[in-house]
């Protein structure tokens, strides 16, 4: 309640400061509805996704595709069912046209029909699960960030063209921990040092850090979220390890991690569809403008994915003036993706996920801060392996 | 599965067990002692680290935070001790169950507000920072080293203080006869403060030695209370003896199991349901452990004496 107010508050505020009081736009307010996490461990990264978009609205100068906005942000507290209750009154009592997040994929299951099919357009910013990609895929779906898969499969193939002997792989045990290391494997063909899982949100890493140090592997991947990666990777330089194996990880070295990791990630490797540095007038300006309005904090992905939502609502209301009530022409314009991307190329497969280009990135250091920056690219303009399964056209 | 690996894991267990002890051990002394349920030493053991953090910021010295950390910390269990803890002494556990476990969300917020939701980073002394070979192809980081070194100094001063000296043996008197250790004179609720300061002071002095190795978040200390409280089952509620052995009892088995148990596995079983059961039973172990202690011996494995 306290962040609805505060959004209100908000884009009050900005409507007066960009003097919004002209008779002409006499059409009613765009409610979008953000859910995101921003309560318990993860809350960095709801931040994000929260900040990416409101900085986005800010910019447009507290207007989208025309038509004043007004975004009611929601804390799903990474609990189904909090977030199904809550998604459930931006869609009925807010009549909300568009809700963007959440940054869980299981929040994403729970919300999935009470968006849709309450008549409003979901757009998440991060969590893109296999299923919505293939045989459930939605008409009124669209996903700015990328399948889950991919960053796995981007850090497979690096793995492979690299041409890594060994290779110790390790994921905590649950549904996206072992899609993990399927995605990986789908790319690297040489040998497996070891597969280990771990408990999900496992703290300490000695006893499997003895283990890597003994398997003789060359490079390891992991992919442990949040504190899990900021506790990996401390322990894992400290241990001595950094200099002799290579570091491979997805969503385990980025921005929001990188302020408690710090020196410890510095060189280490991770898959990603966008970095700050990418080279990109708009991508330039979105770093600059975030790292001003939010204390020189560095954007994360989230962020940018949440920005390049709202880019996204902005283009598809300007081709269809303003307009929300025609759904089907609403749907057209979004498919066409009539925005640029932060990140450049970006079209809509058939699924509404991305195709675009992915990159292996590498941790430096920027000034005091810490951020990765692009490396290599690895695939261009990849598709997810499930869209085949869709059968929208 | 060598013979070096498994020194390192046992290694690596003790250092996992040597830090339950620490929190154990105040733990075991406020319910041994004061019969009292105090869910909220986990919280203490986090705020031990984010105090570290904060003095570290401001001295930059890392044996200056761990003494500033540890005097703010004592304070501020003896002003929860002063306005909540001791109006729940005389009350039944269910109360106190539930007026802690306020306080473990009330902190957990606090925290959040005072530095934020990320997590933080206290780095650790320079000096210490590296590793030690021990054997030929395998290194051990000199901080874990320490951390062992450390509990093991505070189990012997802990046992001397409990067993050797004046204070140690009202204590032990006080566990059990606390009517009588009054009647005779003593300041029953000042000597229950000190308990309660030093119990959370150990809290607090676990959170600082592991903060260099952990992220300090909000909410860290909610799983290792759930350890602590295996610990104080296993070796005897009260019981300093019980909760040192319990602690590295524990610690051997949580992190051999999880090293090994795939391997023990795979000699009976497919290398992939291996992979797959291994984890799953490797998690289940201290539990396990528990349960057949307290079927064998329901008082855990050392009660203090006076207590059945």
């Amino acid at each position: 309640m306290v962040n609805k107010l505060l959004v209100s508050v908000a884009a009050a505020a900005l409507m007066v400061a960009s003097g919004a009081q002209s008779p002409v736009s006499a059409q009613e307010k765009l409610k979008i509805g953000v859910v995101t996490t921003l309560s318990g461990p993860p809350a960095s990264l709801g931040q994000q996704l929260r900040n990416g978009f409101l900085l986005a609205v800010k910019e447009n100068g507290g207007k989208l595709g025309g038509r004043e906005v007004e975004v009611i942000v929601q804390d799903d507290e990474l609990k189904p069912d909090v977030a199904v209750t809550k998604a459930k009154a931006l869609v009925d009592r807010d009549k909300v046209d568009f809700v963007v997040g959440p940054i869980f994929s299981n929040i994403l299951g729970a919300i999935m029909k009470p968006v849709t099919e309450g008549g409003a357009i979901l757009i998440s910013p991060n969590a893109g699960t296999s299923n919505f990609a293939g045989k459930d895929c939605n008409p009124n779906f669209f996903v700015t960030s990328y399948q889950n898969d991919q960053n796995h499969e981007v850090m497979g193939k690096y793995a492979q063209d690299a041409g890594f002997k060994k290779v110790f792989i390790m994921a905590p045990n649950y549904p996206a921990g072992k899609d993990s290391l399927a995605g990986f494997k789908r790319f690297y063909k040489g040998e497996l040092a070891d597969e280990v899982y771990v408990p999900l949100n496992q703290l300490d890493y000695s006893a499997e850090l003895s283990r890597i140090q003994a398997s003789g592997a060359d490079a390891i991947f992991v992919f442990l979220p949040g504190g899990m990666g900021v506790n990996f990777v401390k322990q894992f330089r400290q241990a001595g390890l950094a200099d002799k194996i290579k570091f491979l990880s997805a969503f385990t070295v980025d921005e929001s991690t990188l302020p408690a990791q710090k020196e410890a990630a510095l060189g280490f490797f991770g898959g990603a569809n966008w970095a700050p540095d990418l080279d990109t007038p708009q991508n330039k300006k979105f770093v600059a403008a975030y790292e001003k309005e939010f204390g020189g904090a560095i954007p994360a992905t989230y962020a940018f994915q949440a920005y390049d939502a709202a880019l996204l609502i902005d283009g598809a209301l300007k081709k269809t003036g303003g307009k929300t009530d025609n759904k089907d022409a609403l749907r057209a314009a979004m498919q066409s993706a009539p925005f640029t991307s932060l990140r450049g190329k970006f079209k809509f497969g058939n699924n509404h996920y991305p195709i675009q280009d992915f990159y292996q990135v590498k941790v430096v250091q920027v000034g005091d801060k810490f951020a990765t920056s692009i490396d290599k690219k690895v695939f261009t303009d990849y598709q997810d392996p499930h869209a085949k399964d869709c059968k929208m056209k | 599965m060598s013979f070096t690996l498994f020194i390192v894991q046992t290694l690596n267990g003790l250092q996992f067990g040597v830090l339950l002890f620490l929190i154990a051990a105040g733990l075991t002394l406020v319910f041994g002692v004061m019969d009292f349920i105090n869910l909220a030493h986990g919280v203490q053991y986090m705020l031990g680290a984010y105090l570290a953090v904060m003095f570290y910021a401001l001295t930059g010295s890392f044996v200056l935070a761990l003494i500033l950390a540890l005097g703010a910390a004592l304070a501020f269990g003896l002003l929860l001790e002063f306005t909540v803890f001791r109006h729940l002494y005389d009350r039944d556990h269910l109360e106190q169950v539930i007026a802690t476990f306020g306080i473990i969300i009330f902190l957990n917020q606090g925290v959040k507000v005072v530095w934020g939701a990320a997590p933080l980073n206290l780095p650790m002394p320079e000096a210490l920072a590296g590793t030690v070979q021990l054997m030929p192809g395998l290194v051990y980081p000199v901080w874990r080293l320490v951390i062992i070194a450390s509990g093991l100094i505070v189990g012997l001063v802990l046992y001397i203080l409990v067993s050797r000296t004046r204070v140690g043996m009202l204590v032990r008197a006080g566990a059990t006869h606390a009517r009588i250790v009054s009647a005779l004179g003593v300041d029953i609720r000042r000597l229950f403060m000190i308990v309660f300061g030093f119990g959370t002071m150990l809290a607090a002095f676990a959170g600082v030695m592991i903060a260099p190795i952990l992220s300090v978040e909000p909410g860290m200390g909610d799983s290792v209370l759930i350890l602590a409280f295996v610990v104080i089952v296993i070796g005897g509620i009260g019981s300093m003896r019980g909760a040192f052995i319990a602690a590295l009892l524990i610690g051997l088995v949580d992190t051999l199991g999880r090293s090994f148990m795939i391997d023990i596995l795979r000699l009976f079983m497919a290398p992939s349901p291996a992979r797959t059961v291994g984890p799953a039973i490797a998690s289940m172990l201290i539990y396990v452990l528990m349960a057949l202690v307290l079927y064998f011996r329901p008082a855990g494995l050392f009660p203090a004496k006076g207590r059945s």
